[in-house]
């Protein structure tokens, strides 16, 4: 793990990356990070997150700078911006049921495939992909989904890296942190080690590539 | 009364002592309201907590602490937060006892639209589909209709949100369960006739020789 300052740490990130950003209607989204994509004008990305938020809140700030090429979330209806680009044709919005999609990251992070769910059976959801049968009970096969980067928003981090969250601001984070190649944490907290006990720290040290320090 | 506290209030007598319980955005948030006294019942939000309480008194709120609508809430004693493959975990697992889902539309053998009007309304599913095919029991809270236009219809016209029908349904007028994939009438709302009720529904409805009127608390069962 190494530290760095925020605008170095979004300095990292290319035009056209594909990033997983924690959050659950901004609950749990590293804001700092993404003010500083907008501040850097970091262009067609490909965002993948529960939500894109509300118009000038966490996930909606990049789409209402227009920085985002496509969307892969579970829902939109809070942010009538992301739904006009989608209808206008201007940013392609990929819709999945929030549970396949977790555990579609999920997967990513664990070394799996993908994953089998009876969740969009017999609905538009299963237009296009392959259904199998195990015992008899039919399944959707939903691929693993990876980003280049996850923007991790954890409660407390330690020295180290070691992060621990808090209440519902966990939601997709430690997910998240498993399914990137680089992982880049905002911490509300930086604490010295050993002040999170080795039975909370939620996501090891080991995943977590940069640090953002304080400023 | 009101359509929305007659759905709640009838809904509420469906919640048993020690389950899990998943209540979706409007009329079904409205049912933790309105719990039996002596039970007690584990509320989960979708985005990660058991043990959802009422709003917190003004200023107590937590910006990390918030229901699946983004809106603070409380935490009871005993409650606990997880990440959302979990909370889903509870919810495909078999974990979850009964789900309490908002309707657009349900058709005679029970399947639910209630996530998108093509054209005008496309939101996301979010955690609807998820619900709706792996909770225990799905209850649906609805209005009878709207417009004029009974919701309950003889197929959905909407994209559905699963294959899998749903348990029951309560709207202000009825209590519907689908028994054999077929819509059938349980009770009627208080000062409500069974011809009322067909009369406003599109669906074809089976009545039993005897319909009940729908209890809206336990005292009065």
């Amino acid at each position: 793990m190494r530290t760095l300052s925020l605008a170095d740490a979004v300095a990292l990130i290319p035009d056209g990356a594909s990033l997983m950003i924690g959050g659950f209607m901004a609950v749990g989204t590293p804001e700092s990070v993404i003010d500083e994509l907008v501040r850097q004008g970091k262009r067609n990305l490909t965002v993948i997150a529960n939500d894109t938020a509300a118009p000038g809140v966490g996930i909606g700030k990049l789409i209402g700078a227009r920085l985002v090429k496509k969307v892969i979330a579970s829902h939109i209806g809070t942010n009538p911006e992301t739904q006009a680009l989608m209808i206008a044709g201007e940013m392609e919005v990929d819709l999945v049921p929030q549970g396949t999609l977790i555990e579609r990251i999920r997967a990513g992070g664990f070394g799996l495939g993908g994953i089998l769910t009876a969740t969009g059976l017999g609905t538009v959801v299963e237009q296009g992909k392959q259904k199998v049968a195990v015992d008899g009970k039919d399944y959707l096969v939903e691929p693993a989904l990876r980003a280049d980067f996850a923007l991790v928003n954890a409660f407390l981090a330690d020295y180290l890296g070691n992060l621990a969250y808090a209440l519902t601001g966990r939601n997709f984070n430690p997910v998240i942190a498993m399914a990137a190649d680089t992982v880049i944490v905002a911490a509300d907290n930086i604490v010295p080690v050993g002040v999170i006990p080795p039975d909370h720290v939620v996501t090891p040290a080991a995943l977590v590539d940069y640090l953002i320090t304080q400023s | 009364m009101d359509a929305q506290t007659v759905i709640a209030k009838r809904i509420a007598l469906e919640l048993r002592d020690g389950t899990l319980v998943n209540l979706g955005i409007g009329i079904p948030t409205r049912v933790a309201s309105y719990v039996p006294t002596g039970i007690k019942v584990y509320f989960q939000s979708e985005n990660g907590l058991i043990g959802t309480g009422a709003l917190p008194e003004e200023g107590m709120h937590h910006r990390l602490l918030t229901d699946a609508g983004g809106k603070p809430v409380a935490a009871l004693p005993g409650a606990c937060t997880f990440d959302s493959a979990m909370s889903f975990g509870l919810i495909r697992g078999g974990h979850l006892d009964m789900t309490v889902l908002g309707g657009l539309q349900v058709d005679q053998t029970g399947h639910l639209a209630n996530w998108m009007i093509p054209g005008k309304m496309v939101p996301g599913m979010g955690g609807a589909m998820d619900l709706a095919s792996g909770a225990k029991r799905v209850v649906i809270a609805m209005q009878h209709s709207a417009k004029g236009k009974s919701k309950l219809v003889k197929v959905c016209t909407l994209p559905l949100t699963s294959a899998r029908p749903i348990d029951l349904l309560v709207t202000e007028l009825a209590v519907i369960a689908f028994p054999g994939g077929q819509a059938t009438l349980l009770e009627t709302a208080p000062g409500v006739s069974v011809q009322q009720v067909l009369d406003m529904t599109e669906a074809q409805l089976v009545v039993p020789d005897k319909v009940p009127e729908m209890a809206l608390s336990a005292a009065s069962l």
